[in-house]
């Protein structure tokens, strides 16, 4: 255990605490289950639709990711060079790996919290009707892997830059190429002219092709695998760009 | 032992460090001089493995810090410039993630806590978080996590920056204190304070050592003219500073 994680989980358990100690995990939080809120019922229609499931719930979680999860990445690595402190962690006796990995882990984790208390909505739409209870859990899974690519995308542009806001606007735009890269609007303008299987490269880049697919109910090992590698490759790229400007 | 051998880094437009070799060896307290910009803090941000030299070597004890980073590592305790720590945590809490990182838990992390608040002082306000706190307190949280291990080599980068001067005394107490059987390097701009506490100096312009000896060497080789205006042995330190950095500058 201690071999193969090294000091990650000491570095998670302060990363996740720092996010207690100050009102961020809450606002984060609270923000998250509002917003969702407002998506499901008025945007998404949840009554209207008279189906017992959880689409307009999950529908939505792309383009609410899409500006919560970089807030919640963009201080990762900025504020460790804003104030210094990364010349302090990097001169401990720890693997970059065991940071960028502890760093990122904290942040997941809260991003799962604020997904399990969306729990009301799930025992409301079994309280309604008969909704297919795997399904919904998949799309959870789904849901969660897809909020670990954007801060994986995240922890990578916050390594970027020591101001967290620059991170904060890099993030979204990344994240904004790989959401709409599956979207009607983009794959449109692509359809007319390019061939297809550049369309289609373009298509599964998406993490809303690859959410849609596991939000209702498939889960396929390659849209996993998807959001593992998507997540790997980040991280790493994060680790690789700290590396290269901790100096300046 | 520290081996520097050879050690340069160059940054885009100028040579930080330029082929800076020296060894200090267990007992010695090595004072680090030089002007703003000579090369001191980048000198030691290679020797605590922040930075990568652009060629040459530092071993720590025969555990070279490029390749075998975490052993030597280990045996370092590093006080950056402006003891930089996490402003969101309490004293306590960040001493015992320092303690954690070292490899200390139960009993005996919270045995070598309590023993390094009490060493530098900081027992009153160890539930208070690191941000409500004056600046000499910050500092003194700076160097408790880098003795906290008791560690063969400790690396002060202006220890006593921004403290009063009751303050400084302190640490300086706590630095002699430390001394016996270690390895410390402390750069500094104030020169009492290496006639003080340190067993040798060296001074550094342009990334390259210009002097290297006992302060009393030192101060014995101050220009005459100067020397005989500066009776204390901090002033005829002066006195030699200016003399081998003033034409560099």
């Amino acid at each position: 255990m201690d071999s193969l994680f090294g000091k990650t989980g000491i570095i998670f358990k302060r990363e996740l605490m720092a996010y207690f100690s100050t009102p961020l995990a809450y606002v984060f939080i609270v923000i998250f289950l509002v917003m969702n809120g407002i998506f499901t019922f008025d945007l998404g229609g949840f009554f209207i639709r008279g189906q017992a499931d959880l689409q307009p719930f999950f529908n939505f979680h792309p383009w609410l990711y899409l500006f919560m999860i970089p807030a919640l990445a963009m201080g990762l690595w900025s504020d460790e060079r804003k104030t210094g402190t990364i010349e302090l962690l990097m001169t401990l006796p720890i693997k970059l790996r065991d940071a960028v990995l502890g760093k990122f882990l904290a942040a997941w984790v809260l991003s799962g919290v604020a997904l399990l208390l969306t729990f009301p909505i799930w025992i409301t739409v079994n309280y309604l009707g008969n909704p297919d209870n795997g399904v919904i859990l998949a799309a959870y899974i789904g849901s969660w892997l897809m909020a670990g690519g954007f801060l994986a995308i995240g922890s990578c542009m916050s390594a970027m830059t020591r101001n967290a806001v620059i991170a904060f606007i890099l993030t979204v735009a990344i994240c904004f190429a790989f959401v709409a890269s599956g979207s009607a609007i983009v794959l449109n303008a692509f359809s007319g002219w390019a061939p297809e299987f550049l369309t289609n490269a373009i298509a599964s880049l998406s993490f809303l092709t690859h959410f849609d697919a596991i939000s209702k109910g498939v889960l396929d090992i390659r849209d996993m695998l998807f959001f593992a590698a998507v997540i790997g490759a980040w991280l790493l790229a994060s680790a690789i760009v700290i590396e290269i400007k901790k100096a300046n | 032992m520290i081996e520097i051998s050879h050690v340069t880094r160059k940054f885009e437009h100028f040579t930080a460090v330029d082929d800076l070799s020296f060894s200090v060896s267990e007992g010695e307290v090595l004072g680090f001089l030089g002007p703003n910009g000579a090369g001191k803090s980048t000198t030691m941000k290679i020797i605590t493995g922040f930075l990568a030299p652009t060629s040459g070597t530092v071993t720590i004890d025969g555990h070279d810090i490029r390749t075998d980073p975490l052993a030597a590592k280990q045996l370092i305790g590093y006080l950056p410039e402006g003891a930089p720590s996490y402003p969101d945590m309490t004293v306590l809490g960040f001493l015992e993630f320092i303690a954690q990182i070292r490899g200390f838990s139960g009993k005996e992390m919270q045995q070598r806590v309590e023993k390094v608040l009490n060493d530098v002082d900081l027992s009153s306000v160890c539930e208070q978080t690191i941000d409500t706190l004056s600046k000499g307190f910050k500092r003194r949280v700076g160097l408790a996590q880098a003795i906290l291990h008791d560690p063969k080599v400790l690396i002060l980068d202006e220890p006593t920056d921004g403290l009063d001067p009751n303050q400084k005394h302190q640490v300086r107490q706590l630095i002699r204190n430390l001394a016996k059987d270690k390895i410390v390097i402390v750069s500094t701009h104030i020169l009492e304070e290496v006639s003080a506490v340190c067993t040798r100096a060296i001074i550094i312009a342009n990334g390259r050592i210009v002097a290297d000896g006992t302060p009393n060497e030192l101060e014995a080789q101050a220009p005459v003219t100067e020397a005989a205006e500066m009776p204390t042995a901090p002033g005829r330190l002066e006195a030699f500073f200016r003399s081998v950095t003033a034409q560099e500058a």
